[in-house]
């Protein structure tokens, strides 16, 4: 599990897969080319490699699109994934409110720090899917644990980059507000929150990646239902097109979802890098 | 100590009569953890419309004796009254320079400059309109919509004197701020304070660590002395800073007390 100390403070966040997508200004087009370049290579490099016949249960590229189209017109893959983002979505709206707001009551007040604080830490360091089997005990074999698998991979992460994003607030920007009269409200609202977005967002960035790990998880060890019943069932009848369409599928799901992320967070909180763009 | 050159009186206590103290700072004594005294019986007044510099090594306080003024630090004892009213806090009647300049990266010098006033809840068109006075008045014009990466330090700099003058406070109080710039920008941000103070009729308050800059600009100098922080002597030089700027660095009066407090400080340096 990737940990909150290892994020870059304010630099523009490498974090999660697609992170690393920070597109420069004038190089924006054919930065782009490159990519789309380098995506080619891949799929002809993967084409090339299954059909030199690495592993029986390799499929070709074209395989596994074919397999994907087939998916998408039987509605077979419709019905998985809308069944996977009904514990997905619920889980990660939990902890973004639950971890910012733990997160940010902990880097404002010690008192709360004191109290959570060893818990998050706790939770960050264990390794959460050992657990997943001991909720289902708990909570049986529903969406309640599935939505806590979610939880238990995206929270922790979320909750410390919050907690370390406001404890780096630059004690200067606080003494000049301090110092034009500003209430504690307008403190936390016009300075706490801006300067520690780009922290906080580098952590649910982490948290939605993880998160994407917890659902998948929990369809396969709690119940086979949605995107983990579609790779299990491919797997045991030997459809290996099919249950790499669908893995790849919902890896580029989450790459886009994390990587639309951080455009949410230029646009909402920060228009100076928008500027640099 | 006696005063060696003409025109400059000094010594403790050589307050001018006319101007009623605006700051009237009583035996303040600040102790930081590790009983450290930061600073010892200090006793001062401002006195209305004057600039005074606060100068001394580092070591000597005159950082925590302005945040002590600024209401951004409560002395360990002794107290700070403005215009008569003990200080608990930062109040409207005085605004703070800061030697990082403490800008928000993510705001344009504009909302920059008008912070004070939107956290006043003054309407945004208002404070917009009051922040590009002060924006032109320092010499900023055209630069409203930039962000303060896009300036240099002097620059930044400027933006923080704008927010400071903006919301029209009786006291400004200026720590280190041009310590951070470049000299040649040093240089000429001197030159503008003198020729803001003739503008704006504003009691300063100046922390600053360089000789010639705390004559070149201030009516009175309070040199402390360090480890504790003490007030060790008050000149207040007679440079006549109308004219030309550059005629005040050859000033005999201007030249004689760079000399005069540079050999009251020397004892104090390794």
């Amino acid at each position: 599990m990737p940990h909150a100390d290892s994020m870059p403070g304010r630099v523009p966040p490498a974090g999660g897969p697609g992170a690393a997508a920070a597109p420069g200004s004038e190089a924006g087009g054919s930065l782009l080319a490159w990519r789309l370049a380098s995506v080619v290579l891949f799929c002809l490099a993967w084409e090339v490699a299954a059909r030199a016949g690495i592993n029986f249960a390799f499929p070709s590229f074209t395989r596994t699109v074919g397999a994907f189209l087939e998916m998408v017109l039987d509605g077979s893959l419709l019905v998985a994934y809308a069944r996977t983002l009904e514990p997905l979505v619920i889980g990660i709206v939990l902890s973004l409110v639950i971890g910012v707001g733990t997160g940010v009551a902990m880097g404002l007040r010690d008192d709360v720090e004191w109290l959570t604080l060893p818990v998050v830490i706790v939770m960050q360091a264990a390794p959460m899917a050992a657990l997943i089997p001991l909720v289902t005990f708990v909570y049986g074999i529903g969406l309640v644990s599935k939505v806590l698998a979610v939880m238990m991979l995206a929270l922790p992460v979320i909750a410390m980059n919050s907690y370390k994003a406001v404890r780096n607030v630059s004690p200067s920007l606080l003494a000049m507000s301090a110092a034009f009269l500003a209430t504690r409200w307008q403190q936390i609202r016009k300075i706490v929150l801006p300067e520690a977005s780009p922290m906080i967002f580098a952590g649910i960035r982490l948290g939605v990646a993880e998160g994407f790990s917890g659902v998948v998880l929990a369809e396969l060890l709690i119940t086979p239902t949605g995107i983990g019943d579609l790779i299990t069932f491919h797997r045991s009848v030997a459809n290996f097109g099919h249950m790499y369409a669908v893995i790849v599928s919902i890896v580029v799901f989450a790459v886009v979802t994390v990587t639309a992320l951080q455009y949410a967070e230029t646009a909402l909180f920060r228009p100076e890098k928008r500027s640099i763009r | 100590m006696a005063a060696t050159a003409t025109g400059v009186r000094t010594g403790p206590g050589a307050e001018p009569a006319a101007a009623p103290p605006v700051i009237e700072v009583r035996n303040v004594r600040q102790v930081y953890g590790g009983g450290v005294v930061a600073l010892d019986g200090i006793t001062l007044d401002f006195a209305e419309g004057r600039l005074t510099s606060l100068l001394g090594p580092s070591g000597c306080g005159k950082t925590t004796l302005l945040k002590i003024v600024g209401g951004l630090l409560a002395p360990t004892a002794g107290e700070v009254l403005v215009r008569g009213r003990a200080v608990t806090g930062p109040g409207p009647e005085r605004a703070f320079v800061f030697q990082d300049f403490a800008l928000m990266p993510w705001a344009t010098v504009e909302r920059n400059v008008a912070f004070g006033l939107e956290l006043r809840g003054v309407p945004k068109a208002e404070r917009l309109e009051v922040a590009r006075h002060y924006i032109a008045e320092v010499g900023l014009a055209g630069f409203e919509t930039r962000y303060p990466h896009e300036l240099s330090g002097g620059m930044r700099q400027r933006v923080g004197l704008a927010r400071a003058l903006a919301v029209d406070a009786e006291v400004l109080l200026m720590d280190e701020p041009f310590s951070a710039v470049d000299e040649q920008t040093r240089r000429k941000f001197q030159e503008d304070l003198i020729r803001l103070r003739e503008v704006e009729n504003k009691t300063f308050l100046f922390v600053t660590h360089s000789i010639e800059e705390a004559v070149y600009v201030s009516d009175r100098i309070v040199l402390l002395s360090p480890r504790p922080g003490r007030v060790s002597r008050i000149i207040e030089p007679d440079i006549p800073r109308d004219g030309d700027p550059e005629a005040i660095r050859r000033h005999p009066v201007y030249l004689d007390t760079v000399e005069q407090i540079w050999h009251g400080l020397r004892q104090y340096v390794d």
